[in-house]
């Protein structure tokens, strides 16, 4: 029951790439005082821009809601869309 | 610390919501209003009005909440209630249209599109109580906007109640009737069943049974888009191979729904029920189980083989859902509602799809004729006859059949209705043309088959 604890959310980068996208997103998640865990990065298929962050909320400054309000508007800015959802998503489609 | 999850299966997450449609069609709150019985039709009404909004307040911040916190659509937040025919029993014929009206106010108050449970019981005789909820439907329904009415008239052990059965008819021509300026919306919200489930979280069929707890979470998935992807992957494999995809796809679909479903119980702090594992279509274009049966193979929805297609789906859907879930129910079967799946529309449009052949699917598969609209002038016996037949089905096959069809006021065979958001458009579909009068005029009840002999 431990996991119950944890906080990680999924940040998922999709889009065109371009200069910036990492810093950009990993400034947003700094400035959250959100712990980046695992980044996984590529580009498929030669353009498309694919960017997966593991991060953990337990100690971030601000609230769940707020960081993916934040990572969206980012990822209006940039032309790529950003996503934030909680780890258990993932965990509960794809691990039994 | 190293990632839990393969990229691959992120990004397969992220593909099924962003781009087939993946959601969890609704949350539904069942509520006991079995303590709302009071002398007077106002008060109870008003005692029912408390009781909703006071249980149901945080259903909708809750569920917007869960959709933030997993990036998963939620489409419907929705309530069923104690069937009312049990809580206004006494209240008489205007009393019923006071409750449906405080029901309609409290689904409003609290943000749910549909509350369900305008219901009685009378798969083996009516009370006074249940006569007048029936009789009450055409003008409950026309003057509300989110309540849903259903009436269970057959189960395997009780038979088939045909006093119910022809009386239904007429009312499903009424309501039509009573709301011919929205081309019989009323219709819509109506639902006439054999064998109905207690906990089936879809509209509009929903109530919450007697033998429910107090306050329940129940969970509709949804994913129609998903099969249908994994379908087309292998165009030419055999059906063991094809089965096993559906199973393996069901299962991740579901298990969404399980996660939903445990998370608004705990934030609620209300016991969670069941994940129903239908396979609920939309009207959106890729959302359709015509289309899944047609990527199988068939030319067209409706054409020999869709029978089988259909089985081979629900089953598989089934194996892998029920894995998926601690708690399984509902009606957990493929839907195959004509105005909602874009799919099944267009098939009818190309004389593939007819009223016979949904029949015959639906001996199949959840839930029944739904969604269906037929012509205006379809004499209320004949629709008492659709209604017969298909309970006839549920009846000997022991599952859940329904029929909710729309006598279309004033449309024609060919004829176009549009009925909205979730329910859809549909084209006017024909009906046979002989009569079934003097069958329906027999009334009384088909005995309850035999449990043996099964032939």
């Amino acid at each position: 029951m431990s996991e119950k604890k944890e906080n990680r959310v999924i940040v998922t980068v999709l889009g065109q790439d371009r200069v910036g996208i990492i810093a950009s997103v990993a400034t947003i998640i700094a400035d959250a005082g959100a712990n980046i865990l695992d980044i996984s990065q590529t580009i498929m298929q030669g353009e498309i821009f694919s960017m997966i962050m593991v991060i953990d909320m337990a100690v971030a400054t601000i609230s769940y809601d707020q960081l993916r309000a934040t990572l969206e508007q980012k990822g209006n800015e940039l032309g790529v869309q950003i996503m934030a959802q909680h780890e258990d998503v993932f965990k509960f489609m794809h691990r039994i | 610390m190293p990632l839990s999850i393969t990229t691959q299966e992120i990004l397969e997450t992220i593909r099924m919501v962003q781009m087939e449609n993946l959601d969890i069609r609704t949350i539904t709150m069942g509520i006991s209003l079995r303590d709302c019985c009071r002398t007077d039709a106002k008060a109870t009404a008003q005692a029912i009005y408390d009781k909703v909004t006071r249980t149901a307040k945080n259903l909708v911040p809750v569920g917007e909440e869960i959709e933030r916190r997993y990036g998963i659509p939620i489409i419907n937040k929705r309530i069923s209630v104690t069937p009312i025919a049990l809580v206004a029993e006494s209240m008489g014929l205007e009393g019923y249209t006071i409750v449906a009206r405080a029901l309609d106010e409290a689904a409003k108050e609290v943000g749910v599109n549909f509350i369900g449970g305008y219901s009685a019981l009378v798969h083996k005789g009516m009370t006074p109580g249940d006569k007048a909820l029936i009789d009450s439907l055409p003008e409950a329904l026309s003057t509300t906007e989110r309540v849903c009415a259903s009436v269970n008239v057959a189960t395997t052990k009780a038979g088939i109640n045909m006093d119910a059965v022809a009386l239904m008819g007429r009312v499903v021509k009424a309501a039509a009737k009573a709301s011919a300026d929205r081309d019989g919306l009323a219709c819509a919200k109506l639902v006439v069943f054999c064998n109905v489930p207690e906990d089936n979280p879809f509209m509009a069929g929903a109530f919450h049974g007697i033998g429910e707890p107090e306050c329940v979470i129940n969970v509709g998935v949804s994913g129609p888009g998903v099969v249908l992807n994994a379908v087309r992957k292998d165009p030419h494999c055999d059906f063991g191979t094809l089965a096993s995809a559906i199973k393996h796809t069901a299962f991740k679909i579901t298990r969404m729904g399980e996660l939903v479903g445990r998370a608004a119980s705990e934030s609620l702090g209300v016991p969670f029920g069941i994940v129903d594992l239908s396979l609920a279509p939309t009207p959106a274009i890729g959302d359709s189980v015509a289309d899944i049966l047609e990527a199988m193979g068939l030319e067209r929805c409706g054409t020999h083989g869709t029978t089988a297609a259909l089985a081979m789906l629900n089953d598989a859907v089934k194996k892998g859902g029920a894995m998926a879930s601690s708690y399984v129910g509902g009606l957990s079967g493929a839907f195959i509602p004509v105005s909602e799946d874009a799919g099944m529309i267009a098939a009818v449009e190309a004389g593939a799809l007819t009223l016979d052949k949904l029949e015959a699917m639906t001996c199949v598969c959840s839930v029944g004729l739904d969604m269906i609209a037929v012509p205006g002038d379809t004499p209320a016996e004949t629709l008492s006859a659709i209604i017969a037949d298909e309970a006839a089905i549920g009846m000997i096959n022991r599952k859940t059949t329904a029929v909710r069809v729309i006598p279309v006021p004033g449309k024609k065979v060919g004829d176009h209705v549009e009925f909205g958001g979730l329910l859809g458009h549909a084209p006017v579909m024909p009906v046979h043309n002989f009569s079934s009068s003097a069958f329906i005029a027999r009334g009384g009840r088909i005995p309850a088959p035999l449990q043996a002999l099964n032939n």
